[in-house]
């Protein structure tokens, strides 16, 4: 079995008295998409913020690219490779769709601080990020500002952002938020030839994209994982089918 | 010895319960409204400009007291309903120079009308004087009512905020300004009372504190700055914190200009003592406040994230 | 390479700021080039300002600090060394100079040691406690100056000569002028190549959004600290310059209200705009001169033009004239 990228062990949080997240384990391992699906309530984002490092755990660890991680902040995990996305896209509204791309392309070029030389007449920096944009459709948007741009469009950018980074590992969190059915299926095409590049944690609702991408799928119900396996299996477990209340599963 | 520290004690409490009427009607315009204001202090020379107007002119200080009330909280209402209602979704660079735009347009008006010279409030007869205290101290009863009226404020702000109505919906204000809106509380008169609530305490201490020093352009400013020290500290939205902050505000400003200069002169010679002693104690409330901040950035008790 | 309309009123102000002092020489009207001169210093105060306040979307209510800072840099110096007087024998001795470039060296240094320890603190909150924050620490060194008697307390410092310039007669005032007037640009060019860099666009994500800033990878604390370190240096510059211009430095540099003027030279004329300080810095300068020498509250009709601006004009002068940007 190849070594997991990304490794949860025991992980617990709690908010007062509501148990987010209640004794989480899972991996992720090169070349698959491994869902995390859940009815709503059931502690999805706060397990997404504890693996980006937006959150802290209280207890439990955290193991990424061979290295333990539990007291890295956001940013270091975003430096080790660690590529997240928003839910409800987070871009900067006044920048062009290339300059947002750009800045990530900056980041991992580690040169951030450099105070002379103009940013946008900069090959290394224009040229990968004109790239990812084409990967994902939004060429012809370079020059607008991401302010104007479409919903779905403003979700291929955020996609195209974490690109950017040349991640080891994409932790999506519902990307196909908001998209009609073309959109989804576009994306869940893209996201298919997405995983040779780097594995995915891939938090959704769309069940029609689980069953299409995943290899492997995890349920969360009240913050604990009930059963992680491959799609005909969970498809065929009663407690998953339980806790989603007779929903189609 | 005693009677000088005792002296000092009072003074310091005096400082912060004057402080703390200050800084409650500011923290809760923030809390309730998401509203920095820096006019709040030129709620507070309203105040005491009136007071003393209407003190002058009818030969009572009761009257005044009255009406620096009243004028706080009318000058209150009209800036709210006019200018500040129009600034609580822009971010806070507007209300900040909004609000800095209408110190000019107060202090300026002020001296248009009154001039420059400062105005004096005489203490009404029947609270000038002093009284012994313990260890000899002859302490001015008028200061002793400051104080008195300022732990009553203080009781009856705790109570409307925990026991009435207008506190619940204040309390929910604070908590989840959307929600209450969405439940059918009148959003824009619970504004307009809290802020009116907050310039009318302003306005009370202007008078006060007008009334010990002097009634003058330009003095709601100082205090101001030390409010926003004591929301920094006591966290902002919360009563509490405010009324722990402004008497450790108080304490600290009052104890410390009393206690530093003595501290150095005892291996310092007297004028460098002075100068050190009162230079490090004018600074000191700056650097409790970074102290404060460097181990709990959000203050002592603070409910904003 | 078009000309956008920006640029155009760019274009307009630079010749009109340099223009009018000349004139003004050439009538023999040296009030006038002084009014302009201190349209320079105080467009240059703003400069520094713009660039936490209008790029990094900063509001620092305690930029009177630096201000201050570099005007009594220029103070203290000038009167150590016009008195003959040491500021310090040992372990070292420290002499004082007339000479300004030493004394703006010292000024930014100092601003930027001050800056550093300052937004250590205050940039780690946000919002209106970093507004409240910046604001007490700018009145602390207020109170601190007023306070100190060595160097005037209240009544301030007079510098009974203006300092020197290599090559330059300082005391002329269309040289003062023209000394000013280079450094802003160059202040301003600086800043403009910032602002291009990856450091700018790093500065204006973070005010942007720094949830996505920290998505990528790159933390908005140590952005805006840097972005308020040097905008720090150049507000301290433009005190130094001030306490020339004036001969005299007094804690009225270091107020809260000093700190309040030098962001309304900037939202005047535009936040975030190049030209925005100096737009504003001629304006609030022409208004002082021309409505003040009308009425004494000139002030008043100054906050109601404010209030309008805020409300209604978002943009500044530069925003209003120059229309929307494409993009940052």
């Amino acid at each position: 079995m190849p070594d997991a990228i990304l490794s949860l062990s025991h992980i617990t949080k709690q908010f007062g008295s509501l148990l987010a997240s209640d004794d989480v384990t899972l991996d992720l391992r090169p070349g698959e998409i491994h869902a995390l699906i859940g009815p709503n309530g059931a502690g999805k984002s706060t397990l997404i913020k504890q693996i980006a490092g937006e959150i802290k755990s209280d207890s439990g660890d955290i193991h990424f690219n061979g290295q333990q991680i539990n007291e890295l902040d956001a940013v270091a995990r975003s430096r080790m490779g660690l590529a997240r996305t928003f839910q409800v896209s987070s871009l900067m509204p006044e920048f062009s769709v290339l300059q947002n791309v750009m800045l990530a392309r900056q980041s991992v070029s580690g040169k951030v601080f450099r105070f002379f030389r103009p940013v946008l007449g900069d090959k290394s920096l224009v040229e990968p990020a004109m790239a990812q944009l084409e990967r994902v459709g939004l060429a012809n948007r370079a020059q607008m500002r991401a302010a104007d741009i479409s919903h779905g469009e403003r979700r291929q950018l955020e996609m195209a952002v974490a690109l950017a980074l040349e991640p080891k590992a994409f932790l999506l969190d519902e990307p196909m938020a908001g998209m009609g059915p073309e959109g989804s299926k576009r994306l869940t095409g893209f996201l298919d030839s997405l995983r040779t590049q780097a594995p995915i944690l891939l938090v959704e609702h769309d069940m029609d994209a689980v069953f299409a991408l995943a290899d492997r799928i995890s349920v969360l119900v009240y913050g604990r994982i009930i059963a992680t396996g491959t799609v005909d299996e969970i498809r065929g477990n009663e407690d998953v089918k339980r806790a989603y209340l007779g929903e189609e599963a | 010895m005693f009677s000088l520290f005792l002296e000092q004690l009072l003074n310091s409490l005096q400082s912060g319960l004057m402080l703390f009427l200050m800084a409650s009607g500011l923290t809760l315009v923030f809390g309730v409204m998401g509203l920095i204001n820096l006019a709040h202090g030129s709620l507070y020379m309203v105040g005491a400009f009136a007071c003393a107007a209407v003190a002058a002119w009818t030969g009572s200080f009761w009257l005044g007291l009255v009406a620096s009330l009243m004028a706080a909280a009318l000058a209150g209402v009209l800036v709210e309903m006019f200018i500040i209602r129009r600034l609580y979704n822009r971010d806070h660079l507007d209300q900040v120079l909004a609000t800095f735009a209408l110190i000019l347009v107060f202090s300026e008006g002020t001296r248009w009308i009154f001039g420059s010279f400062p105005l004096f409030l005489s203490v009404p007869d029947i609270l000038t004087g002093t009284v012994i205290l313990p260890g000899a101290l002859e302490y001015p009863i008028f200061r002793l009512a400051i104080i008195i009226a300022g732990l009553l404020v203080a009781v009856g702000l705790f109570l409307l905020i925990g026991k009435t109505r207008l506190g619940v919906r204040i309390r929910a204000g604070e908590a989840d300004r959307g929600m209450i809106a969405a439940l059918g509380v009148n959003i824009d008169r619970l504004y307009t009372v809290v802020f009116a609530l907050g310039a009318a305490l302003a306005g009370l201490a202007g008078a006060f504190v007008g009334t010990t020093q002097s009634v003058q352009v330009g003095m709601g400013e100082p205090v101001l700055i030390l409010a926003f020290v004591v929301i920094v500290i006591g966290g902002i939205g919360s009563i509490k914190g405010a009324l722990i902050g402004s008497l450790l505000v108080g304490f600290t400003d009052t104890m410390g200009r009393f206690l530093l200069p003595h501290a150095f002169a005892t291996f310092l010679d007297p004028s460098s003592a002075t100068a050190i002693g009162s230079a490090l104690a004018s600074m000191l409330i700056y650097i409790v406040m970074a102290l404060v901040l460097f181990l709990r950035p959000s203050g002592l008790f603070g409910t904003e994230a | 390479m078009t000309m956008n309309r920006e640029t155009l009123i760019n274009t307009i102000l630079a010749i009109a700021f340099v223009a009018v002092p000349v004139i003004a020489m050439g009538m023999n009207e040296p009030f006038i080039i002084t009014l302009a001169t201190k349209v320079a210093i105080f467009a240059m105060a703003g400069v520094g300002l713009n660039l936490v306040l209008g790029f990094g979307g900063l509001v620092s209510f305690g930029h009177a600090a630096f201000f201050g800072i570099g005007g009594y840099a220029a103070g203290i110096l000038a009167s150590h060394a016009l008195n003959y007087e040491p500021i310090m024998e040992s372990p070292f001795l420290i002499e004082g100079t007339t000479q300004m470039i030493v004394i703006w060296i010292v000024a930014l240094i100092v601003s930027a040691l001050v800056a550093l320890a300052i937004g250590a603190i205050t940039l780690r909150t946000s919002g209106v406690y970093f507004i409240m924050i910046t604001l007490a620490f700018a009145q602390m060194i207020y109170y601190f100056a007023i306070s100190w008697p060595a160097y005037g307390g209240e009544d301030g410092l007079s510098i009974y000569v203006r300092n020197g310039f290599p090559g330059l007669n300082t005391l002329d005032p269309i040289s003062f002028f023209a000394l000013c007037a280079v450094m802003l640009g160059i202040v301003m060019l600086f800043s403009a190549i910032l602002i291009r860099s990856r450091f700018g666009l790093a500065l204006q994500g973070a005010r942007q959004n720094p949830q996505r800033m920290t998505a990528v990878g790159i933390a908005p604390f140590r952005i805006r600290l840097v972005a308020f370190v040097i905008s720090a240096m150049i507000t301290a510059l433009a005190g130094a310059l001030y306490a020339d211009l004036n001969r005299f430095v007094s804690p009225t540099m270091l107020s809260w209200h000093m700190s309040g003027e030098i962001m309304i030279f900037v939202i005047l004329g535009g936040v975030g705009r190049l030209f925005g300080p100096l737009a504003g810095a001629a304006l609030y300068i022409i208004l002082e001169h021309l409505l003040g020498s009308v009425w004494e509250f000139w002030q008043l009709p100054l906050g109601v033009l404010l209030l309008i601006v805020v409300l209604f004009a978002r943009g500044g002068l530069v925003g209003v004239l120059a229309g929307e940007r494409k993009h940052a």
